[in-house]
């Protein structure tokens, strides 16, 4: 730990000098940027990176926080936006569009970055609309010596999965052997969402907001969860990616489904157990119910410009965030923080989960203006049947129930 | 008391102690449990394989060869540099609890005072103001508040805790007034003096009691605040309890829990002096006021 | 005192409820009418970095026009109250008609969620407020006998559940609850099964919930009491004992008298803030097994499409089910006000 906090004081000095000094050349030189996102180690280095581009008549700002969602949207509503840019992900550039305070980018994509590589850019409707830096998605983790104890293999499908996991209960070595963040909420609307795609199901009928979730896939769906939830901890609906990652340094837990972002620290010896730390090892994501497309989403983080700011602005803003996510971002400190989607970027054995997830062919989570609302409604909604207060098509029924009052609400079905 | 305290049965004072200690080890105990733990690593203190990890720290022992370790307090302290969200804090509730008095000693006293119905209606409606959840108004400030360039400043959350917070402090400290006889202001109107007059050199000299009890709780307020500082504050005007939020990390991120638990240990110890040093007034407070709601 | 003098006196706190209080209700009251426009959803193509997949996105013309023409969105009146997270007057009807009995009926509403969501919000309000308050009260008396050396630390003490964030103090009391944590051992222990978890039963959870309530909110009692207690005339006290009343009856027919409007005004807030919990569920992870009123404006709002008419609704209903509540208190008050 001392190690790790002098090496980040380290790098802040070294940081500092850099904004102090040497002033890199980023093309702009007047301006206003100031961006809002998410925060953790990842998007703090890109912020970072970005405000080196500062000089006396370009101020680069950013407000990082976990609470960056509910401030964005009215952030960029005003004329001018106080924020230029919004760091977004899959989901939570949804909202953004749908009140049309994003920026297109062609035009500055066309004068400053042709040097982007074009798989970065996120186009919507044939308009780029924002720039990818980062991947992430969730995946299988297990635990190599447990799974070798009773002669296993890593599971390449969640039938296998809850095969093994019957296995290690029965032979008395773990009793609760699967981790999975269920908590209620978004989080176990997430595992439904990855077990529905997984078995095939489509969320909607095709190019209009009528849920479409009540039918065999999503009963499918709903049963694996069950099952896969009665061989965890009970009191998997109130665990969430944290408690999920304790039990699994606590040595309670063989196999679960994990956000790539979360797994390196449980490799490290630091802060665990030796046998967990040495044994914890990343998988491909499972599929299910015999379908090929693996039962997990993909996601992406990226950048946005505002639309309401001056151009000066977004093309101080567009140049800054470029720079930011360039390849003078990578050093020994941030290439372990994410996947990035960087020339340069070396992936370690620890994102190997990730990368499996992209070459299997893995669905990006739906970038869909009412996917939110249905990702509620699941996360509020499938608790009673994990509990066994309601059957399957209840539930589901009820789900959708719910998703059409809150869709006829914002105006998407009459 | 002092009377009826020593002509107290042996068997009740035993009742009224075992009772006490009850209380006080299920008041303290978490907070105790929580020093204790602020010294061990994550994995000890929040041990899933066992409680009994907590008090012997075999992950502390492997990481830093001994049971105890100051990383937490160095993490949240140095590296993260909490002391700056502390000031912050300090100038907020210090502000608040300053303009939320003054305020409120000036609506209270008036309302007292007055024998017209509307005093009664008013506190009335501000009953039904402190029922809105505040979580709802404060989604409301966003966008206005963007557009007129008050978001992420300081007075700016200071204004908001202190209207949040008016209901209460004139309920209470109408109360208050109401305690203090009319005769005192009422003389000094004789002597010409005007009803500010009378309210400055009569009843501020009084007021004080009542008015550190409404004090603490106004304090408390601001020093927990989560909803308003979290969404009204920038980055750099970040104060405590937002900043020991974000040590907590996210859905997709690990956070540093010990640095927030960490945060928590070290800002309590303050307060425990503040207590000392208001804990006569507190009582001498609501001894004169309050009492005929 | 006269109007124009009053005004003087009342007006800083008056235009600090007005601006940031009064305004923001208003706005609310008219955001629970409104709904946004009506969205043209048309499909598209989108590629990200994984690939290109049809997807639909709203048609931004289409809308501009009906958002210039109106902004405050579409008059939708009543509906947002009536539809099926809030009142569901349909869904309720229905059951009305497709219930055999009673307690089918009851079944039938209480899959409703914000009929749910009002049975643990009275249930946590009826338990919380007057075992928080008696509690308090207790720990008041017991305080009152100590030496007065004593008092300033244990006073402080008394004061941790409430000082202690519940950001962290939560987190540390999720932790002791769970089936391998020091409370959670214990239950276990006591109970004498293995397999006994807080967190995994319904009726658990909300014990769980109403303790902690109790426990976090006990001090705020315990601080007005123990003041009040101060108060309590010396002498009408000696008399009564001269007369042989015994320590109950002193407490009874003096004590408890003397504290009762301290108590109205303790009822009356405790009430308030109880109705409106909300953070204890989301502290405690509980949202699979109870949630509030609060908790319903909190998903609204914090979800990644903001349902802010709803949110303004349930905000709504909040202040209406506190009115409901508060009314008996408030009557009285009305009464007392005329004769102070």
């Amino acid at each position: 730990m001392f190690h790790k906090t002098k090496s980040a004081l380290f790098l802040v000095a070294l940081l500092a000098t850099g904004t102090a000094n040497a002033q890199t050349n980023c093309g702009a030189t007047t301006g206003r940027v100031n961006i809002v996102g998410n925060e953790f180690p990842a998007i703090r280095s890109v912020a970072a990176q970005a405000a080196r581009c500062q000089t006396g008549s370009l101020t680069v700002r950013s407000n990082l926080t976990a609470n960056h969602q509910r401030i964005n949207l009215a952030g960029m509503q005003g004329n001018p936006a106080e924020y230029t840019s919004a760091i977004v992900a899959t989901s939570s550039i949804v909202e953004l569009i749908n009140n049309n305070v994003l920026r297109p980018l062609d035009a500055l994509v066309a004068a400053h970055g042709a040097d982007i590589p074009r798989n970065q850019l996120i186009t919507i409707d044939g308009r780029i609309m924002a720039v990818a830096f980062m991947a992430n998605s969730q995946h299988l983790v297990y635990r190599k010596d447990i799974l070798a104890q009773v002669g296993a293999e890593p599971p390449k499908t969640y039938e296998e999965m809850i095969r093994i996991g019957r296995t290690l209960r029965e032979r008395g070595i773990l009793r609760n052997p699967i981790g999975g963040a269920y908590q209620a909420g978004w989080n176990l609307a997430q595992e439904f969402v990855n077990m529905y795609i997984g078995h095939g199901g489509e969320f909607f009928r095709p190019g209009t907001p009528e849920v479409a979730i009540n039918n065999a896939q999503g009963i499918a769906a709903l049963n694996t969860m069950k099952a896969l939830s009665e061989l965890m901890n009970p009191d998997f609906l109130t665990h969430d990616s944290n408690a999920t990652s304790a039990e699994w340094r606590a040595g309670n837990v063989a196999m679960m489904n994990m956000w790539g972002s979360r797994t390196g620290v449980l490799m490290q010896r630091e802060g665990n157990q030796p046998q967990v730390a040495d044994n914890t090892t990343v998988g491909a994501p499972m599929t299910v119910g015999g379908g090929r497309i693996p039962a997990t989403t993909l996601w992406w983080d990226g950048w946005t410009v505002a639309r309401n700011v001056s151009d000066e602005d977004a093309r101080a803003t567009f140049l800054a965030l470029k720079h930011g996510t360039s390849h003078a971002l990578l050093n020994a400190e941030t290439m372990g923080q994410a996947v990035w989607m960087i020339a340069g970027y070396q992936p370690a054995p620890v994102n190997k989960g990730v990368m499996d997830t992209m070459a299997m062919g893995a669905k990006p989570y739906p970038m869909l203006p009412y996917m939110g609302l249905l990702h509620t409604a699941l996360g509020d909604g499938i608790a009673p049947f994990l509990q066994g207060r309601k059957d399957a098509a209840t539930t589901l029924a009820d789900i959708e129930a719910a998703y059409r009052t809150a869709a006829r609400e914002r105006g998407f079905l009459r | 008391m002092t009377i009826s305290a020593r002509r107290r049965p042996a068997t009740l004072n035993l009742l009224i102690g075992i009772c006490l200690i009850a209380w006080l080890l299920l008041a303290i105990f978490p907070f105790v449990w929580t020093l204790w733990g602020s010294f061990k690593v994550e994995g000890d203190f929040f041990s899933k394989a066992g409680w009994q990890n907590a008090l012997s720290g075999p992950l502390t022992q492997l990481e830093y060869g001994a049971s105890f370790t100051g990383a937490g307090y160095h993490g949240a302290w140095v590296k993260e540099e909490f002391w700056r969200a502390v000031l912050n804090s300090l100038v907020v509730v210090v502000c608040v609890v300053v303009v939320s008095l003054t305020f409120g000693t000036l609506g209270g006293y008036a309302l007292s005072r007055s024998t017209y119905r509307y005093a009664f209606w008013l506190l009335i409606v501000a009953l039904v103001f402190r029922a809105m959840p505040p979580i709802t108004l404060v989604s409301g400030y966003l966008l206005p508040f963007y557009r007129l360039n008050l978001w992420g400043h300081l007075p700016t959350a200071i204004i908001v805790l202190v209207a949040i917070n008016q209901p209460f402090t004139l309920w209470m400290l109408t109360a208050f007034f109401k305690n203090i006889p009319k005769d005192l202001d009422e003389s000094a109107r004789v002597d010409g003096c005007t009803q500010f007059q009378a309210f400055r050199h009569v009843i501020i000299p009084v007021m004080w009691p009542g008015v550190i009890t409404t004090g603490l709780f106004s304090f408390l307020l601001a020093y927990n605040d989560f909803v308003v500082t979290a969404m009204l504050l920038s980055k750099q005007n970040q104060t405590m309890i937002p900043k020991i939020a974000s040590f907590l990390g996210t859905t997709q991120t690990e956070g540093n829990v010990m640095f927030a638990v960490a945060s928590v240990v070290s800002v309590t110890a303050p307060l425990f002096l503040l207590v000392m040093f208001f804990q006569r007034q507190i009582v001498s407070g609501l001894t004169a006021g309050a009492v005929k709601g | 005192m006269r109007h124009a003098v009053f005004l003087r006196f009342f007006l800083p706190t008056a235009l600090a409820m007005l601006t940031f209080i009064a305004l923001p209700i208003v706005s609310v009251l008219v955001q629970s009418v409104y709904a946004p426009h009506e969205r043209v959803v048309v499909e598209v193509e989108n590629c990200t970095p994984f690939g290109c997949t049809k997807s639909t996105v709203i048609d931004q013309e289409a809308t501009r026009k009906l958002q210039e023409e109106r902004p405050l969105g579409r008059f939708v009146g009543g509906d947002i109250y009536a539809d099926r997270s809030h009142l569901a007057f349909g869904e309720i009807g229905q059951a009305w008609r497709g219930a055999e009995t009673w307690a089918d009926f009851g079944r039938r509403v209480m899959t409703l969620p914000f009929y749910k969501a009002l049975a643990f919000t009275l249930t946590y309000m009826l338990f919380v407020t007057p075992l928080s308050i008696m509690l308090g009260f207790c720990v008041a008396l017991a305080v009152n006998a100590l030496p007065r050396m004593l008092r300033g630390p244990t006073i402080f003490f008394s004061l941790l559940p409430m000082i202690v964030t519940p950001l962290v103090g939560a987190l540390i009391l999720f932790w002791m609850v769970d089936s391998r944590g020091i409370i959670g051992s214990a239950v276990q222990w006591l109970a004498g099964d293995d397999d006994l978890s807080l967190k995994a039963s319904t009726p658990l959870t909300w014990i769980m919930l109403i303790v902690y309530g109790t426990w976090s909110t006990a001090p705020f009692a315990f601080v007005v009491y123990y003041a009040g207690l101060q108060t309590v005339p010396q002498d009408t006290l000696e008399s009564a004992m001269l007369d042989g009343a015994t320590r109950w009856h002193r407490i009874r027919y003096i004590v408890l008298p003397h504290l009762l409007p301290l108590t109205t005004f303790m009822f009356l807030i405790k009430i308030m803030d109880n109705f409106r919990v909300f953070e204890p569920i989301v502290s405690f992870n509980a949202g699979a097994h109870a949630q509030s009123l609060s908790y319903f404006i909190y998903s609204d709002l914090a979800g990644e499409t903001r349902l802010l008419s709803s949110a303004a609704a349930t905000s709504v209903l909040t202040v209406a089910g506190v009115l409901v509540l508060l009314s008996p208190v408030l009557v009285r008050t009305w009464r007392q006000f005329g004769k102070a």
